[in-house]
Formats: structure tokens, sequence, C-alpha cells
């Protein structure tokens, strides 16, 4: 298998409310095999959605290297990382982060006016009907339920067939029928070739990973 | 294969967001909507009221002119009476003789008076050959001025003016008021006089001048009696209303086409005659001027009114629109985080906030120019098309200024969009 996303001695340190200069991570390795399911858990606070965002290229690191299918996210400028990302990275949030004005079809196909194919349309209606929304296509985004959105969001995460998925606590929303929806939608994702990076604080969200990572004192074991 | 059509694009986006926004959208497009409102009211109340303003000194003008032309024929009528100012005299008369005796002796061609007629001549009107002789009269011993005339010559360049003195018809005698009196003659009356029998055509009322004395027969009656046939004394005429000196010119004129005549100016009384008409005509014309500088002072005064107004209304709505683009911002930064995260460029995001600030600056410019030409219209009582071109460049100035004013607005809000740190966003969520 090949290294989809490739961390190198990542350190990055945040001051906190009270002014401390706090060390979220210290030198983390890790790698994400395409087709490879790896979650990493650890308590809140523990550096996961930093670990997360940096691995996206959304936050620099103060050490360390990342890149995503053989490509170092640290050579890139700011607007370069935003076209890889469109390409190939999708990103899934514990708050869903739909935009509230669109329909359940329009955020699926938010990534295509980011850079997409011209097959958007059809691709956001095989995901939506492969995460059961196609009654729900047409529906805003403010009126659906969580697990709804949730789904929503993992389909517009996956449109334009990206390499990488970044899930941060995707189930720590949703009750554990959809909690299995979502878990399955990341399985599959993985099966189908791509890499799925999952941070969690939840067990039970680890459950169909391949690799369970421990992040603990900035260290991954 | 879907069309491109069929993917939504920046565009969508925006006019989903403003539907799902309407009260900040609706605020801001009223902000623009208002300040072009105001700028092209405020024109077009300008452009009503100068047209309102023009019609009225027009009518003004009209007015003002009849009423100054009635003054000056009043005028003329008062000062008719005072007759002829200039007078044009043969080479060598002795002016003594004239003033002295009240008669004339050097002669001159009478084609002269047909000369003047013909020519260009500009500085006077009102050609009136006359012979004038001081004479006792044989049948009756009295001493009269004997003055024959033939009418006015009408000067052939100019158009026909009403005579100041009528012609005396042939076989007719004119007298004045003293020679009635002495020979108890009234109208219809015979005479002879050196040995030609006339008819009383008027006897004149007292003058207290020259005329009261004077009897006046035709010109060729008095050529006849005199031995002076196809001779003159005298060319009367009245002076035009010139600038300046009016005598040098006359003079310089008349020495262009008759050489070697005199020309002289009688007194004061027939000189206040033109004076009186030039200022008649000056205090219409002074009148029409000052209503003139009237409506242009409160014309100046609305204008800096409107120079005021308009650049304040400017910037509280551009303030106001920048209030309202930063209270977007900061309501969707999380939105901003999430695109950003998705792939979404800087420039997208700068698209997505100054796509919709075009948009409400768009039809707001629209709404604006609407309102604004219509309540213009309808304040300045004078209805201002709001087509053609006219109506063209005050619209293009307003969507112009209109486009300016919501993009400057919400630029620094939309770059601040931009900068956002996304992972900040991100993490606080």
């Amino acid at each position: 298998m090949t290294a989809m996303l490739q961390i190198s001695q990542l350190a990055k340190a945040h001051d906190s409310a009270s002014g401390q200069r706090v060390q979220a991570l210290a030198g983390i390795s890790l790698s994400v095999e395409a087709g490879e399911f790896v979650a990493v858990r650890g308590p809140s606070g523990s550096g996961k959605t930093t670990l997360l965002l940096i691995a996206g290229g959304l936050l620099a690191p103060d050490e360390g290297a990342v890149s995503i299918g053989g490509c170092d996210l640290g050579s890139m400028s700011a607007e370069c990382s935003a076209r890889f990302r469109a390409g190939n990275v999708g990103f899934v949030f514990q708050q869903f982060h739909l935009l509230p004005y669109l329909s359940v079809l329009h955020n699926v196909m938010t990534p295509a006016v980011a850079g997409g194919s011209g097959d958007a349309r059809e691709r956001a209606g095989k995901l939506i009907a492969q995460f059961g929304l196609e009654n729900r296509a047409d529906h805003p985004a403010a009126r659906l339920s969580t697990g709804e959105r949730q789904r929503t969001a993992l389909a517009r995460a996956m449109l334009n067939r990206p390499k990488l998925l970044l899930a941060d606590e995707p189930t720590g929303n949703l009750d554990a029928d959809n909690a299995v929806r979502v878990l399955d939608g990341l399985r599959d994702f993985a099966r189908d070739g791509g890499a799925v990076l999952l941070v969690t604080h939840d067990d039970s969200a680890t459950a169909r990973a391949d690799r369970v990572l421990l992040l603990e004192g900035g260290a991954v074991g | 294969m879907v069309s491109r059509s069929d993917v939504m694009k920046i565009w969508g986006m925006i006019w989903r967001e403003i539907a799902f926004r309407k009260l900040n959208f609706g605020l801001a497009l009223l902000s623009v909507a208002t300040a072009v409102g105001c700028l092209v009211g405020t024109l077009t109340l300008l452009k009503a009221d100068a047209r309102r303003t023009e019609r009225l000194l027009a009518a003004k003008e009209v007015e003002v002119a009849k009423a100054g032309a009635g003054l000056e024929d009043a005028v003329r009528r008062i000062t008719k009476g005072l007759g002829f100012n200039i007078i044009i005299l043969p080479k060598g008369q002795d002016l003594n003789e004239m003033h002295l005796e009240g008669s004339l002796s050097k002669q001159m061609p009478e084609e002269y008076v047909h000369r003047l007629a013909k020519s260009k001549i500009v500085t006077i009107n009102h050609l009136l050959p006359t012979v004038m002789k001081k004479l006792t009269w044989p049948e009756t011993g009295l001493s009269v001025i004997l003055y024959g005339t033939r009418g006015e010559i009408p000067i052939r360049h100019r158009d026909p003016k009403k005579p100041l003195l009528e012609t005396v018809p042939e076989g007719t005698m004119i007298i004045g008021h003293q020679v009635g009196q002495k020979l108890g003659l009234q109208v219809g009356a015979d005479i002879v006089l050196l040995g030609q029998k006339f008819s009383i055509g008027k006897v004149h009322g007292e003058r207290g001048t020259i005329d009261d004395s004077t009897v006046w027969i035709s010109l060729s009656k008095a050529q006849e009696l005199l031995g002076m046939q196809n001779l003159i004394h005298a060319i009367q005429a009245l002076e035009c209303h010139c600038a300046g000196d009016r005598l040098f010119q006359i003079r310089a004129e008349i020495a262009g086409i008759l050489p070697g005549t005199q020309v002289i100016e009688r007194g004061p009384p027939a000189l206040a005659r033109a004076e009186a008409r030039s200022q008649a005509k000056q205090s219409a014309d002074d009148a029409l001027a000052r209503e003139v500088g009237n409506r242009n002072q409160l014309r100046d005064q609305r204008e800096a009114f409107a120079a005021v107004l308009a650049p304040l209304i400017w910037i509280g709505a551009s303030v106001w629109i920048g209030f309202l683009m930063l209270g977007n911002v900061r309501e969707r930064r999380v939105e901003i985080g999430v695109l950003r995260a998705i792939g979404f460029r800087s420039s997208q995001i700068l698209q997505l906030f100054l796509g919709k600030a075009l948009l409400f600056g768009l039809v707001g410019s629209l709404l604006g120019f609407a309102v604004g030409g219509c309540a213009g219209s309808l304040l300045g009582e004078s209805p201002v098309a709001l087509s053609g071109p006219d109506a063209l460049v005050r619209f293009s100035l307003a969507l112009g200024l209109a486009l300016a004013l919501s993009v400057f607005a919400s630029w620094i809000p939309a770059l601040l969009a931009v900068r956002q740190d996304p992972a900040l966003v991100l993490q606080e969520e």
C-alpha cells in the first residue's frame, strides 16, 4: 500500500486562555495508507482537532512535515493549498457546518464550486442516494435532523473524490443508528481506495477503523 | 453528462444567501437606494427648477420686453413733440443766420436727401427735406417763417417708421397759433401767399416756440414760390439710439455720404428725448437682469446645499453598508472557515461578498433612480424624463456611483472575511 497521508515529527504549540504555552503536538509521526481507515483516539483537549487541521493544510505546524499523496503541504502557498484541498481532501466536522441557506443537494455540490468536475450534479445525486437522503435533496439544511445533516456533510466531503477524508468527531452529536451509518460510510470510502483519518474521544467510534492510535500528551502511541 | 449550467456557481450561492438573509440584503439595498434616490432626486429637482426658471424668465423677458416697449413708446409719444434733433445744412450756411433770424440762405440739391435714403446710414432716422425762409407775407404784411416740407423720405434698408411729421397736402397750408390768431384764420379758410391760393388745413395749438409764427406748405410749392426748384435748405432727421459720442458718429457717417455738409444737433430738449427712450429701455433691461440675478442666486444656494447634503448621505450610506457587511461577515465566519476547508480560494470568498455588494448596488441604483427621479419631478412640479440622453447620463452616473459605493463600503468587510483564519474558527467550534 502507498502512504496517502504522511505526517513526520509534527509539533505544534499554542497559548492557552491563561496565557501559558501549551504543547499540543510534540513530534508526532504517522501515516495513513490508501484504503486504510485510521482512528486517533484521545481525551478532549489532547490536540486531535489541531492534528486534523494541520493534516488538512488549514494550520501550519511549528515543526515537522505533512504530505498528501506525496505532495508536501508545507511548500504550498495558502492559495495553492486551497486548490489542492479542493481536489484531494474532504472534511467532516462534529458540528456538520452545512450552509443553512442551501438545500441538501446544493450543500453536497458546494465543493464543485471550489473546483470540481462537470459531473458534480450526477455525483451529488449518487452520494445523496448512497446516504439515504433522496427524499431530502431539495430540503434546506436547516430543516434536517442531526443524522441527516451529518450524512449530508459526509456526502459533501466525498463529492470531489478526495484521496483523504479527515473526520473530526463525526459521530459526537449522533444517535447510535446514525453514528453507525456515518462510520459505515467512512469505512466504505476507505474500501474504495480512499484514506480516512478520524479523530475521536469515543471508543465506540473506533470500532470500524483498521488501526486505532492513542493521542496523549502530544504524542501518539 | 451534466451541463456546466447545472453546476452551482458562486452567483448561485450569492443568490441563495441573499434569499436566506433578506433583511441584511434589504437594508443594504435600501441604503444604496436612499443614497442614489437623494442624488437623482436632487439632480432632478435642480433640473426641474432650472427648466421652470427658464420658462419663468422667458415669460418675464416677454413681459418686460412688452412693458419696456410700451414704456419706450409712451416716452416716444410724450417726447415726440420735441421734434427732429439733427439738421444737415449746406456747405457755408451761417449758423448765426439760422439761430438769430430763423432763416436759411444757402441751398443744396434735393437729391441729397435721396442719396442719404439710399445709403446704408444707421445713425439717423426720419429724413425730412425742407426749405425754411423768413419772409414778410406780402398779402397780410405779417412776418412769418415759411416752411416747405414734402413728408419724410423712407430710408431704403430700414423698416418703414411711423412719420414724426405728416405731409402737408398740395394746396393746403398749416399755420401756427400766432399766425392763426393775428389773421383770424380757421380750418377751411382760404388765403393767398405770394400770389398762390391755399386752404387752411390745420391751425396748431400754442406751442410757445417759433412754430407759433410758422406756416407750412408742401415742399414743391415752397420751392416754386421761392424759386428753388429741386433745391432745399436743410434735411432734418432724428438720431438713433447710439452709445458713446453720437454726434461724432453721425457727422462721420454723413460726411462720407454728403461731403461738405454741416451737421448740427439741436439743444437739450431734443437730446432728452433720445435719452429718455434709452433710459426706458435700460430700466426694462435692468428689471430683467435683477430677476435673472435673483434666480441665479437661488439656484446657486440650492446647488450649494445639494453639494453638502448629497456627499453626507453617501458617506452615511457607505458607513451603514460597511456595518451591515461586517455583521454579515461575522455571522458567516464559520461558513467562511468551512468553505476554506472545502477548498475555496481567497478570490472566491471575496467574490461571495463583493458579488452580493454588486447586486444590492445594481438593484439599489435602479430603485433609487426610479424613486428619486419621480420624487424630484413631483417636488419640482415639472416632469423630468426618465428616458432619453439626459436621463441616460443621470442613470449612468447613479449606477456607477452606486456600484462604487457598494463595493467600496463592502471592501474592508470582504477583506476581513478573506483574512479570517479558518483553523481558529474551526478549533473554536
